[in-house]
C-alpha cells in the first residue's frame, strides 16, 4: 500500500515537473536577451589578477603577511581621497599600530585626522566635534545615510570596513575598479549610456556614480617610497583595504601552520595506534 | 549490550562497586562506547562518519555558546556585534569562523553518513527507527542552520529569511497569517531575530537529546555492516573499545585536519560575500541564495514552474518537503531483503544515477534561476521523485540479488584471500559473494 502510495505521488510529481519544462522551454526558445543584458555580457569585464603580496609567490597565501609600507600607503591615499565620502566605521585608529606604526605616531595621525568626530559640548550638551584619539573609530564623512545620499546624487558611498571581503574578487576587484575607467566603447549604444553616471566595465551594471578620482601625482608618497602612480595607489588602497576587512588575517594564519602541524603528529600516532590495536583481528 | 557474549560491566575499584550501585553511569558508557558494545568487525571507514557527526555537534555547541557571549540579537547592532567578535574580542575570529566552517562541515558529514545509511541499506528492519530519527536530526539542522545564517544580519541574513519564511505564504487560506506569525510582524525585523536567536539556541540541545535516542535505538540491533548481513555469532564483531575508539580516534585526526584548512586558510569559501554588508530592507541582492547545503533543496523549490490546479510556489513547496519527508518512508519503499548494494547489483547502478542526478541539483540551487538551469534541475528532480517513490519500489520486486555471505566472518576471511584488500575496505564483500547462500530475509 505504502509503494502504491507512493508511486502515484512520484508519477504526479514528474507530472507537473514536466509540465514545467515543455513550457519552459517553449519560453526559452521565444525569449531574447534583453538589450541592456546583452550590452553588460559584452562589456563587462572580469577583476585583473593582481600577485598580492600574502598570496606569497606560489599564490597560496599559506604564511603571507601583509607588507606593512605597502599598507601605510594606502592608509595615506584612503585618508587623503577615500575618506571624503566613504567612512571606516569598523576600524579604530589604535588598530592603526598593526599597519606598523608607533602608539605616538597614531596619536598624531588620529589628533590630525581630516574629519572630526562627533562629540557633546561638555558646557552646554549641544552637538559638537572634536579631533579624534587613538581610541575612536574611524570617523565617518556623513553624519548619516541621508546626508550621504543628498551630497553624491542620491548615491551612497558604502562604508569601506568590509568591502574587500563583501566583493567577489576581494583585493583583485577593487583594484581593478579603481583603476578601471575607461573610455566608452565607439558601438556602445547611445540609450544605455547613463547620464550622470561613470561608465567602469568592471563594475556589475558598468556605470557606477563614483567618478574617477586617481591620477598620477595627486598625492605625495612618503621618502623612499614608489611613485604615486594610479596603479599603484590602486594596489596600495586595495591592500589596505584587504587589511581592514581582515585584520586578523596573519594571526589566523599563523595558527593554522600551528595547528596543523600538530594535527598531522597526533593523527600520525593515532593511526598507529590504530594499526597496532586492530593487530590482532581475524582477517586484517 | 546487544549480545549475549558482550562483555558484562564489572567494576573492579571500591569507588567503581560503591558507584555502580548508587547511580550506574559508568555502566552506561561501558554499554555504549567500551567495551561492552560489540561492533561488526567488517565496517569500513564510512562508518566514522557517525562519531564525526556527534563531533561536529559538540563543536557547534561549545562554539555556539562562546559566541552567544558577545553577540546581541537587536538589528541596530547585530552585524556590528559580529564584527566586535571579529575584531575586538580575543580569538573570536577564531570561534566564528570555526562555528560558520563547522556548520558546513556537520552537512558534509551528515551527507556522508546518510548516503552509508543509503549503500548499505542501514534504514531496513530492524533499524528503521534509527534511521528515522537521524532524518528528525537532519530536518532539526536544517532548522537550526537556516536560523543561525541569520544572526549576522547581513544581507543573505535578511533576504534568505525574508524568502524562506514567505515560503508558507504558498498555503491556501492560512498562509499570510501563519507567515505573520511565524516572524512576528509584517516583515522580517527585530521580533524575527530575537526569536530565531532563541531557538538557534535551544533547537542544538533537542538535537543532542535525539541524537541520544538515535543511539539507544541503534544499541539494540547494533550497528549494520557493509555485507548487510546481520551479526552470527561472537566470531563476528569486535568490542567498541579499543578497536573502534582507536579508529575514530584517528578519523577524528583527518576530519580536523580537512576543517582546519577550511577554517584557517579558505574560512570565507564556503560564505557569500553579500553577508558582509549589513542588512538593508531597501536593497535586494541580484541573487538570493542560501547557503551551500541547502541548494538541492532549494533547486527542488525553483523547479516548479507551472500552476498545475496548484500554484506553482505551492507546488515548490510541498516537493521541497516531500523530498525529505518521504525519506521517513524508505524502510518500506524498499521491498528487498537484501540490505547492502553490494549484492543489489541493478539498484546500486540506479543509486549511483540518483547520487549524480543530486550533486547536479545541489549546483543547480547555487545557479542563477534561468535556462538552462530550469530545465536540467527540473530534469534531476524528476530524477530525485522518481528514484525513491518509482525506481526503488519496483526495482526491489523485480531484481535477483547476488548471493549473500554465509556471515560476515566468511566474507571478511574470503575477501582477503581473494583480494588481499584488508577488511574495513570497501570491496572486500564482492570477493566473497558468489561463493555464499541465497539471500536471506533481513528479520
Amino acid at each position: 500500500m505504502v509503494r502504491i502510495i507512493a508511486i502515484f505521488t512520484g508519477l504526479i510529481f514528474i507530472f507537473v515537473l514536466v509540465l514545467g519544462a515543455v513550457t519552459g522551454l517553449i519560453d526559452a526558445a521565444g525569449a531574447e536577451e534583453s538589450a541592456s543584458d546583452k550590452i553588460k555580457h559584452e562589456c563587462h569585464k572580469h577583476a585583473k589578477d593582481v600577485n598580492w603580496y600574502w598570496e606569497g609567490n606560489l599564490g597560496l597565501g599559506v604564511l603571507g603577511g601583509f607588507d606593512r609600507p605597502q599598507l601605510q600607503r594606502g592608509m595615506q591615499v584612503y585618508r587623503e581621497v577615500c575618506s571624503s565620502c566613504h567612512g571606516l566605521e569598523q576600524v579604530a585608529f589604535r588598530n592603526f599600530t598593526e599597519l606598523g606604526f608607533t602608539p605616538e605616531e597614531v596619536k598624531v595621525i588620529a589628533n590630525e585626522w581630516p574629519i572630526p568626530v562627533a562629540s557633546i559640548n561638555p558646557d552646554t550638551g549641544e552637538a559638537d566635534t572634536r579631533p579624534a584619539e587613538p581610541a575612536d573609530r574611524v570617523p565617518s564623512p556623513y553624519p548619516n545615510d541621508v546626508a550621504a545620499r543628498a551630497a553624491n546624487n542620491n548615491a551612497m558611498p558604502p562604508d569601506m570596513s568590509l568591502l574587500a571581503k563583501s566583493r567577489p574578487g576581494g583585493a583583485d576587484y577593487l583594484y581593478s575598479l579603481i583603476t578601471g575607467y575607461e573610455e566608452l566603447p565607439a558601438d556602445f549604444p547611445e540609450e544605455a549610456v547613463q547620464e550622470g553616471l561613470n561608465y567602469n566595465p568592471y563594475f556589475h551594471s558598468l556605470w557606477i556614480a563614483m567618478p574617477p578620482l586617481l591620477s598620477d601625482g595627486i598625492i605625495q608618497y612618503a621618502e623612499g617610497q614608489p611613485e604615486a602612480t594610479v596603479d599603484q595607489m590602486g594596489q596600495d588602497v586595495a591592500a589596505f583595504l584587504t587589511w581592514a576587512a581582515e585584520p586578523k588575517m596573519e594571526e589566523r594564519k599563523q595558527a593554522g601552520i600551528g595547528v596543523i602541524v600538530f594535527l598531522l603528529i597526533a593523527t600520525s600516532l593515532a593511526y598507529l595506534s590504530y594499526r597496532r590495536v586492530w593487530a590482532d583481528v581475524k582477517g586484517h | 549490550m546487544s549480545f549475549a557474549w558482550s562483555k558484562p560491566y564489572e567494576p573492579t575499584s571500591a569507588l567503581g562497586q560503591w558507584m555502580d550501585s548508587r547511580l550506574p553511569l559508568p555502566r552506561l558508557v561501558y554499554g555504549a562506547v567500551g567495551g561492552g558494545y560489540e561492533v561488526p568487525k567488517n565496517i569500513n571507514y564510512f562508518y566514522n562518519f557517525g562519531v564525526l557527526a556527534g563531533l561536529a555537534l559538540v563543536i557547534q555547541i561549545v562554539t555556539g555558546i562562546v559566541l552567544a557571549m558577545h553577540y546581541a540579537a537587536d538589528t541596530t547592532v547585530a552585524f556590528a556585534s559580529t564584527e566586535h567578535i571579529m575584531r575586538n574580542v580575543n580569538y573570536g575570529w577564531l570561534m566564528r569562523y570555526m562555528h560558520a566552517n563547522g556548520a558546513s562541515f556537520f552537512f558534509i558529514v551528515v551527507y556522508v553518513h546518510i548516503w552509508r545509511g543509503l549503500y548499505y541499506g542501514s534504514y531496513k528492519a530492524p533499524r528503521e527507527l534509527v534511521w528515522m530519527l537521524g532524518i528528525v536530526i537532519f530536518l532539526l539542522m536544517m532548522a537550526t542552520a537556516f536560523m543561525g545564517y541569520v544572526l549576522p544580519w547581513g544581507q543573505m541574513s535578511f533576504w534568505g529569511a525574508t524568502v524562506i519564511t514567505n515560503l508558507f505564504s504558498a498555503i491556501p487560506l492560512v498562509g499570510d497569517a501563519l507567515v505573520t506569525f511565524l516572524i512576528g510582524g509584517f516583515a522580517v525585523d527585530n521580533a524575527t531575530l530575537n526569536r530565531f536567536f532563541s531557538l538557534h539556541f535551544l533547537l542544538p540541545f533537542v538535537i543532542a537529546g535525539t541524537v541520544v535516542l538515535k543511539i539507544w535505538a541503534l544499541h539494540l540491533p547494533g550497528s549494520n555492516n557493509p555485507t548487510g548481513v546481520e551479526v552470527k555469532g561472537p566470531q563476528d564483531t569486535i568490542p567498541f573499545h579499543p578497536y573502534f575508539t582507536s579508529k575514530d580516534l584517528f578519523g577524528i585526526g583527518v576530519y580536523l585536519i580537512a576543517f582546519s584548512i577550511f577554517m584557517f586558510f579558505l574560512p570565507n569559501f564556503l560564505g557569500h560575500p553579500d553577508n558582509y554588508i549589513e542588512a538593508n530592507a531597501l536593497a535586494t541582492p541580484e541573487h538570493i541564495v542560501p547557503e551551500w547545503y541547502f541548494w538541492p533543496f532549494y533547486a527542488i523549490l525553483r523547479a516548479f514552474t507551472f500552476d498545475f490546479i496548484l500554484p506553482a510556489k505551492l507546488w515548490g513547496v510541498l516537493a521541497m518537503f516531500a523530498s525529505i519527508l518521504l525519506l521517513f518512508f524508505l524502510p518500506w519503499l524498499d521491498a528487498s531483503p537484501v540490505k547492502s548494494l553490494r549484492y543489489r547489483p541493478m539498484l546500486r547502478k540506479w543509486t549511483y544515477a540518483w547520487l549524480v542526478s543530486f550533486l547536479v541539483l545541489s549546483w543547480c540551487g547555487g545557479a542563477l534561476a534561468e535556462q538552462p538551469y530550469i530545465i536540467i534541475s527540473q530534469i534531476c528532480t524528476i530524477w530525485y521523485f522518481a528514484h525513491f517513490l518509482i525506481i526503488i519500489p519496483l526495482v526491489s520486486r523485480l531484481e535477483t540479488p547476488l548471493p549473500l555471505p554465509a556471515s560476515i566472518s566468511e566474507a571478511v576471511l574470503k575477501g582477503k584471500a581473494t583480494t588481499g584488500a584488508p577488511a574495513g575496505i570497501e570491496d572486500t564483500g564482492r570477493g566473497a559473494a558468489p561463493t555464499g547462500p541465497v539471500a536471506q530475509p533481513a528479520e
